[in-house]
């Protein structure tokens, strides 16, 4: 990774510098200068590493939860299962059809980030993002075996040694094998777990699995490993249009400029009058996962993290000036400081107001529809073909598919009815007396045929109802169809 | 024209040597990763040649070593579907017909299965879903020539209809006109009878002498009051369903020269078990008795 060029080229500002000269100082493509970041200590980090603890030991440990559901459903409380179409979330069973669910949860996840982002600023970026989780742990693994900031340096330029490559090798080893421990657990949330990991152990895992082990395993090496704060930069939208959601008052990082310039290097005993408090220590970028200099204001490199805060704090405490040059505070706090005025933090304003009440809104007419989900479906598919048969007799027959969706475990038998037409007859195929049963967790099939007179049958196509009537409980399920017949004759007595 | 290598100044890249009118052309070679993954394919597609088949010649091609065929492919892939449908088809099988109407996961299996049967097999002539069309009954109405229990339906579907197999269904209407049989006046006369039996009839006269010849030549297959006889496959004449048409021309037409529709015997053609699922689905398409 050479880095020579600079990629924040400064703006030409001199009007006789050739269009030559520009283009050769800002080229379309710009090598990556390698990030090295310094360990640090503090109120941050410690957030940092207490998400990161949580996140990861969420995503390693649910899919080991069991949740009894009953001899023939899978034992595993959070578990998608492509074979059986069905989603399991502890009590909670989402079958294919209600994959509006996840849609709702997809977009509840989005207004809740834009609220939170609107209020903190970018925390989901600096704590909670995967991306962020797994290369805080690479990194975390890196400084174990190559050694804080300047070590790794010295080692990147040194030439090829054993050392070099046995420690190279021992980090990528680790890696590798945190990417695949990140890949096998991906897959357990679409297999039963247990049953899974004796199946890898064993390579009789099938293909499918292997290949999704595989993939997340190359991601996860490849994204944290290498790619690291290029993902945020280039590959991530998110940061491209999260700046929409901030304002004045969002708290986000920020540089106390007016209090820290001039900056410049400070001995113990020199007198701070005249000068900034900034020390230009250059701890804030020595300590930053994205490399950037928060000092230059607010970019759409910072992922907000709060590293830089930590590494000031604990200059500024070492020479004796007030923490927080680097803070989390708003830019209007900023402005008002600068003038000498007083902080206030308005978390109210139109904005989070309004993502707090779409939140609300969602988030009211998700619960509604998860609480009046039907249980007991049933479904109608009309014939087409033919479109209506005539009998013997004059009379017309329909056939009909019925579909009873049973999402319970229980099997409730219903009395089938039709209404709509008189003298309807309505009789099902396997299903003596219109005594249909029901299948647990499953779908029942039946045909059903309705005749009725022609007499009775005043247009081409009536309306019917299929009432379903549980005898036991009294409940009934209701679908509406047609009853389709010829077309009536000018003056045909009806 | 070639001309000698130098370095560009303005970019700082070396010329090819190559130049026209004035213009040179500046050596900016493929990226070295492209370069080698054109080599690599180059060394796959030898690898290719061995491993698949390749080179076509006179009188074929080149097998390749790993025995690979499209064809051969496809053939494991319907071997799968039949082995997965085994277990159930199998049952089918060993299944009377009965059992299998009263056994849900079977009748729909049969259902299903006796659908797509019907759609390669039984449409081109009964139309989709059984709607029948002229000529062509129609096995979704309550109207059958030889039966509609399910056994009759299975006997029909087995051993088709006047056709060459000894347990075929078989008989023959005369040809009434054609063969001198009745005359013209006579004829006229039974059609209005017939045509009196759905109440359609204008003229009593007739209808009092196509009685006789109805009682004479007809009744011993189509009934006495025209309603039909499964035994001999013979039409039920006083219902609203006509297989080749009721009006009183398409009558004379059938007296006179006879109808007779064939069916070919599908046990010939199709294994045991789709036979049987093709008789419950007809069965099930809503006029089954």
């Amino acid at each position: 990774m050479a880095a020579t060029v600079n990629p924040r080229p400064a703006v030409a500002e001199d009007a006789a510098v050739s269009t030559k000269a520009v283009r050769a100082e800002q080229p379309l493509y710009v090598n990556r200068i390698k990030v090295y970041p310094k360990a640090v200590s503090g109120t941050f980090r410690r957030a940092k590493w207490a998400v990161l603890a949580v996140c990861l030991a969420l995503y390693y440990v649910v899919p080991w939860l069991r949740w009894d559901r009953g001899p023939d459903a899978p034992g595993q409380a959070v578990l998608v299962d492509m074979p059986g179409r069905r989603l399991y979330f502890f009590w909670i069973e989402i079958w294919p059809q209600e994959v509006y669910f996840l849609t709702g949860l997809l977009i509840l996840g989005a207004i809740g980030l834009f609220l939170v982002t609107s209020l903190f600023g970018r925390v989901w970026c600096g704590y909670a993002c995967p991306q962020t989780v797994w290369t805080d742990l690479f990194m975390w693994v890196e400084r174990l075996i190559e050694g804080d900031r300047n070590a790794r340096m010295k080692l990147d330029q040194q030439p090829w040694s054993a050392r070099k490559l046995g420690l190279k090798v021992a980090k990528h080893a680790a890696w590798l094998a945190i990417a695949a421990a990140t890949g096998g657990a991906w897959v357990m949330y679409f297999n039963d777990a247990p049953t899974l990991l004796r199946e890898l152990a064993t390579f009789s895992a099938s293909f499918t699995t292997v290949a999704f082990l595989g993939l997340f395993t190359g991601t996860t090496y490849v994204l944290a490993g290498w790619a690291r704060e290029q993902v945020c930069t280039y590959m991530c939208p998110w940061p491209r249009f999260q700046a929409a959601m901030l304002d004045e008052q969002s708290i986000i990082v920020t540089y106390e400029a007016w209090r820290g310039e001039p900056r410049g290097k400070h001995k113990a005993g020199d007198p701070w009058d005249g000068r900034g408090d900034c020390v230009a220590c250059n701890q804030c970028v020595a300590v930053c996962p994205t490399g950037i200099d928060i000092r230059d204001g607010q970019q759409l490199e910072c992922i907000g993290c709060g590293l830089c805060v930590d590494a000031c704090n604990s200059v500024m405490a070492k020479v004796g000036r007030p923490a927080n040059l680097i803070a989390f505070d708003t830019l209007a706090n900023q402005k008002s400081a600068a003038a000498g005025g007083p902080r206030s933090f308005t978390l109210i304003r139109p904005r989070t107001m309004i993502y707090a009440a779409v939140l609300a809104v969602v988030s009211l007419v998700m619960l509604a529809a998860f609480l009046m989900r039907a249980t007991i479906e049933v479904t109608v598919l009309r014939d087409r073909a033919p479109l209506f048969v005539s009998l013997s007799d004059g009379g017309v027959r329909n056939n009909y598919t019925l579909k009873i969706l049973n999402k319970t475990r229980e099997t409730p038998r219903y009395v089938l009815s039709v209404e709509g037409i008189g003298d309807l007859r309505a009789t099902a195929e396997g299903a003596e007396d219109l005594v249909l049963a029901t299948r647990p967790d499953g779908v029942a099939t039946y045909r059903v045929h309705l005749t009725a007179p022609r007499m009775r049958l005043g247009a081409e196509s009536t309306d019917v109802t299929f009432v379903l009537r549980d005898p036991a409980t009294g409940a009934t399920l209701r679908h509406r169809s047609v009853f389709f017949g010829p077309r009536p004759q000018p003056g045909e007595r009806r | 024209m070639p001309t000698k290598i130098e370095k560009d100044e303005i970019t700082g890249t070396e010329t090819t040597g190559h130049e026209w009118d004035g213009i040179k052309e500046l050596n900016t070679p493929l990226p070295k990763w492209w370069v080698y993954i054109f080599y690599a394919t180059i060394a796959w597609s030898l690898v290719y040649f061995v491993l698949y088949p390749a080179i076509p010649s006179l009188s074929g091609h080149t097998n390749g070593t790993l025995g690979y065929w499209s064809r051969g492919e496809m053939n494991a892939s319907l071997e799968e579907g039949r082995a997965q449908r085994a277990p159930f088809v199998n049952r089918i099988r060993a299944a009377s017909l009965e059992d299998i109407r009263r056994t849900p996961e079977l009748l729909n299996f049969a259902i299903a299965g006796g659908r797509v049967a019907f759609a390669e097999n039984c449409a081109p002539c009964h139309q989709a879903g059984g709607a029948g069309t002229r000529g062509y009954p129609s096995l979704a109405d309550d109207v059958w020539l030889w039966g509609g229990t399910i056994a009759d339906i299975h006997q029909s579907i087995a051993y088709g209809v006047r056709n060459a197999n000894e347990r075929s269904r078989t008989s023959q209407m005369p040809r009434f006109g054609a063969d001198g049989m009745l005359d013209a006046a006579q004829i006229q006369d039974v059609a209005e009878f017939v045509l009196s039996l759905t109440n359609r009839s204008t003229d009593a006269a007739r209808v009092a002498r196509g009685a006789t010849v109805f009682a004479e030549n007809c009744v011993s297959c189509h009934g006495d009051r025209g309603e039909g006889n499964v035994e001999f496959g013979a039409p039920a004449l006083n219902g609203q369903v006509w297989l080749y048409g009721g009006d009183r021309a398409t009558i004379v037409e059938s007296i006179t020269n006879s109808r007779s529709g064939n069916m070919p015997a599908w046990s010939e053609r199709l294994d045991d078990a789709t036979v049987k699922m093709l008789a419950v689905y007809v069965h099930a398409l809503g006029g089954g008795r």
